[in-house]
């Protein structure tokens, strides 16, 4: 049963943000897109690379050589290690989604005042009161 | 399992008539350039790719007095058809026209090639068919070339060297994809260099077996190229046959190809899947030179490897000496495949073939 | 609460020690760290007209590369400088993260190899040299290989025997791009010496030529050239064995770096068919080509093939031989492979014992 995990404050991880975050001992990316969060397994389902260090980047297709229909700027993170694009939204792999994609994890922002009351897990810093947190399920 | 290694009706889809001089190209020439060659002592056009004399280039058996092998429709057709039993053979004829460094010389030698090709070839014999040759020099000339063929049912494919002076992807070459793809005349890169760059990418090499080894990567870099570019997202009826490429190298290869494509695919957008599903839809290989080891086993192993039954187009090669004896199929090919190969892949292929089966 | 989270996990899975000696590793030596080697006119000209690889920008690559000098975004020091630069991240990052207990050394730009000016290659490999050792002499896990001005075979026959039984250096080092095949005469004067000096010679990919990267001219794109390293490295070892060096020296050893090796076993085969046909033209071989394959190569595992089906890589590995394959990682460029998962995970404990650490150590005379 996955528990919820306060893993940052919700100032933390501005829009185009990420931070790398620990809950219940697995290494996970949450990005914020503009202003919507997403969590990732920070292992890279190809062959290990840290996520959390690649680059971040749109989505580039065609419809016809030559011309780079580039969309979604900012929602693609690139492995720093052969450079795999993965969707933030789903952590699928661009180049074989069905097969190979980051694993994704429930995540949300929470007021402290309900955070306080549980059932949370805060395994690093305080959390105060009128602040928001994000919120990993792992 | 017998030791017959031909299938009956097969179609083969490469053999190579020889034009025994320039002279024999005379008479397809107009005048001005018929005079210029006489006047000019141009005699010979014979390529760097194929020595005459080279054991390679002809089985010796397959020689005539004069030493010239594949040099008349008869010569052929007592083999391929006869002793082979094939149906259909498809004439590439490697004479270095496309070699020549003028555009307007090439045109000319490659409609008096064509022209030749009809008269003395097709002409003569009814289960020929023949690819045209048309000068890469210059594209309008090419598709000009395409266009003045292609009305004859006869040819049904178009051929091009496996080393150009740029890669065959470029997109100036597209007009000629295009005249490809409205003619149901698939592309068809057979061995052979323009000579307009090192044969290596290391430069000249020493012995000639270096050159034809050259070839296979040469392949190598027009697949990579082709798909690159996008030729196959802009004409995705195209069909590419290589022809006498060898056929091992291509699984490592793709494999390779593909790794990259996963990382570095933004940079060619188009590609948009693996570049090895890619090739299964638009390549096909001829089967000689079957560059595996002899054990049977071992030639499963390799086709096993190409994880297409689609792929592998039959080809004797001749007079090319790429086997003994009568084994146009290498031993190791189940007799589906050997069926398939010879028969219906060549049909799925060649959409003009599919003619005459009507 | 960042990276040294996993980095603790990985150590658990140390207990299990797995020797590992990668075969490919990149130290960035920077020309600073040469310039006590260079004399002053080296220097100058260094500072004026810079180096000039065999294609046309003075700075960078012909084909730009996908990401920043061609590195893992995680292998950038954070102290500053460029990717292997620093030798305190890169032992924290990758020797001591892996628990690699040797790596060789293979340094790239700037190296002065392949440059226009044949002179400044002589310079600047003698100074590469000596910068190695300076990293050799802080890190024992270091070997380092003998970069050689490989265009002048005197000159660098002459680095080679300077090198010559000084046990830091593990191998001679060459780019697979060079200005002939590495078959050609021009060249046996590196072999010879490497013979002499039993050491192996390993021949990295990349470099330029100066020819056109495909026997069609220049590709467009820099995937071309990724996947053209293969096509050149099956032309290079075509000339070593067509132009008679094993048996000229047939003790000669051979190590293909980063070529991939997915290719080897059908060039093998190629070449075997052909040389049935054409033997009379090369007359001084004396066997068929394959077997001078299985004698004279070894091959690095870096970029791993990565097969549709995975029974094909591990059948190719068995044609190539488990006793020739040497585990590398390629640190710190970007298709860098992780020791942990690289390799198929089928292998027996015996084969991965070999290709992780035991090829290397018997090639390499590490112990």
């Amino acid at each position: 049963m996955a528990k919820k995990h306060v893993v940052a404050a919700a100032s933390e991880i501005p829009p185009g943000g990420r931070k790398l975050v620990t809950a219940d001992g697995r290494a996970i990316v949450v990005f914020n897109l503009g202003g919507e969060f997403f969590a990732l397994s920070n292992r890279c389902p190809h062959r290990g690379g840290s996520l959390c260090e690649g680059s971040l980047t749109g989505l580039v297709l065609s419809d016809d050589p030559g011309h780079y229909d580039y969309t979604r700027r900012g929602e693609i993170i690139r492995c720093p290690w052969h450079s795999w694009e993965f969707d933030i939204r789903t952590g699928k792999s661009w180049c074989d989604p069905d097969r190979v994609k980051a694993r994704r994890f429930g995540v949300s922002v929470e007021k402290g005042a309900k955070l306080i009351e549980g059932p949370y897990v805060a395994e690093t810093f305080r959390v105060s009161v009128e602040n928001d947190y994000v919120v990993v399920e792992a | 399992m017998t030791d017959v290694m031909t299938e009956v009706g097969a179609i083969d889809c490469d053999v190579h008539p020889s034009v025994p001089d320039v002279a024999a190209l005379l008479p397809h020439l107009d005048t001005f350039w018929r005079d210029s060659v006489v006047e000019r002592g141009l005699n010979s056009l014979d390529s760097n790719s194929y020595p005459l004399k080279s054991p390679l280039t002809s089985r010796p058996e397959w020689r005539n007095k004069s030493g010239l092998p594949a040099a008349s429709a008869k010569e052929v057709g007592d083999q391929v058809f006869g002793r082979w039993q094939s149906g259909t053979a498809i004439l590439n004829c490697l004479y270095g026209v496309q070699l020549l460094f003028s555009e307007d010389m090439a045109a000319a030698f490659c409609r008096a090639l064509n022209d030749w090709v009809v008269k003395e070839w097709l002409d003569r014999d009814p289960r020929m068919r023949a690819s045209i040759v048309i000068p890469m020099q210059n594209v309008e000339y090419a598709v000009d070339e395409i266009e003045r063929c292609a009305k004859d049912r006869r040819f049904v494919q178009v051929l091009v060297l496996a080393m150009q002076e740029v890669p065959l992807g470029r997109r100036h070459f597209w007009p000629i994809y295009a005249a490809c793809e409205r003619h149901g005349l698939p592309l068809g890169i057979h061995a052979g260099s323009a000579y307009r760059n090192p044969v290596t990418s290391l430069g000249w090499p020493t012995w000639y077996i270096e050159d034809y080894a050259a070839q296979a990567p040469g392949f190598q870099s027009q697949m990579a190229s082709l798909i690159c570019e996008g030729v196959f997202a802009k004409h995705p009826g195209l069909k590419v046959v290589l022809i006498e490429s060898g056929v091992t190298w291509l699984p490592g290869f793709l494999w390779r190809f593909g790794k990259f494509w996963r990382g570095l695919r933004t940079e060619v957008p188009w590609v948009d899947r693996a570049p090895w599903e890619i090739v299964r839809d638009h390549f096909r290989l001829t089967i000689q030179p079957f560059d595996a080891p002899d054990d049977p086993h071992a030639v499963e192993r390799a086709i096993e490897h190409l994880r297409s039954d689609d792929i592998l187009l039959y080809a004797s090669d001749y007079p090319h000496w790429q086997f003994d004896g009568d084994a146009v199929i290498p031993a190791g090919f189940s007799p589906a495949l050997r069926r398939k190969i010879a028969i219906s892949n060549p049909l799925a292929t060649y959409a003009r073939l599919k003619e005459d089966a009507r | 609460m960042n990276i040294e989270v996993s980095a603790k996990a990985r150590a658990n899975g140390q207990n299990t020690r797995l020797d590992i000696v990668d075969c490919d590793f990149h130290p960035k030596l920077t020309i600073e760290m040469m310039r006590p080697f260079l004399s002053n006119q080296w220097w100058v000209y260094l500072q004026t007209y810079g180096n000039r690889s065999r294609h046309g920008y003075s700075k960078g690559y012909a084909y730009p590369k996908m990401t920043p000098q061609a590195a893992r975004r995680d292998a950038w020091p954070p102290g500053g400088g460029l990717p292997a630069s620093d030798l305190e991240f890169l032992q924290q990052q990758h020797l001591d993260y892996y628990g690699i207990s040797a790596a060789i050394m293979n340094p790239l730009s700037p190296t002065g190899q392949g440059d226009m000016n044949i002179e400044l290659s002589v310079a600047m490999a003698s100074a590469a040299n000596e910068a190695q050792l300076i990293w050799t002499g802080r890190e024992p896990r270091l070997k380092s290989s003998v970069v050689v001005p490989y265009e002048d075979g005197a000159a660098s026959a002459a680095e080679i025997r300077k090198r010559a039984g000084n046990k830091d250096f593990a191998q001679v080092f060459m780019l697979s791009r060079t200005g002939e095949a590495a078959g050609r005469k021009r060249y046996w004067p590196i072999y010879e010496a490497a013979v002499e000096a039993s050491l192996p010679v390993g021949i990295h990919a990349f470099g330029y030529s100066g020819w056109p990267m495909t026997s069609s001219g220049y590709p467009s794109f820099y995937i071309e050239e990724m996947t053209e390293h293969a096509t050149a490295a099956q032309v290079m070892v075509t000339s070593m064995i067509m132009e008679g060096i094993f048996e000229r020296w047939p003790d000669l050893k051979i190590v293909l770096i980063e070529c991939g090796f997915g290719w080897l076993p059908a060039l093998g085969w190629r070449l075997d068919k052909q040389w049935k046909r054409l033997k009379g033209e090369v007359p001084h071989l004396q066997m068929a080509p394959s077997e001078y394959i299985k004698k004279h190569f070894w091959v690095t595992t870096q970029p791993m093939e990565e097969t549709e089906n995975p029974d094909h890589l591990l059948e190719v590995m068995n044609w190539i031989g488990m006793d020739r394959i040497m585990f590398s990682s390629d640190y710190p460029h970007w298709d860098f492979d992780d020791p942990f998962v690289s390799l198929p995970p089928s292998l027996t404990d015996e084969q991965r014992r070999k290709i992780y650490s035991g090829n290397a150590r018997a090639l390499y005379q590490l112990d």
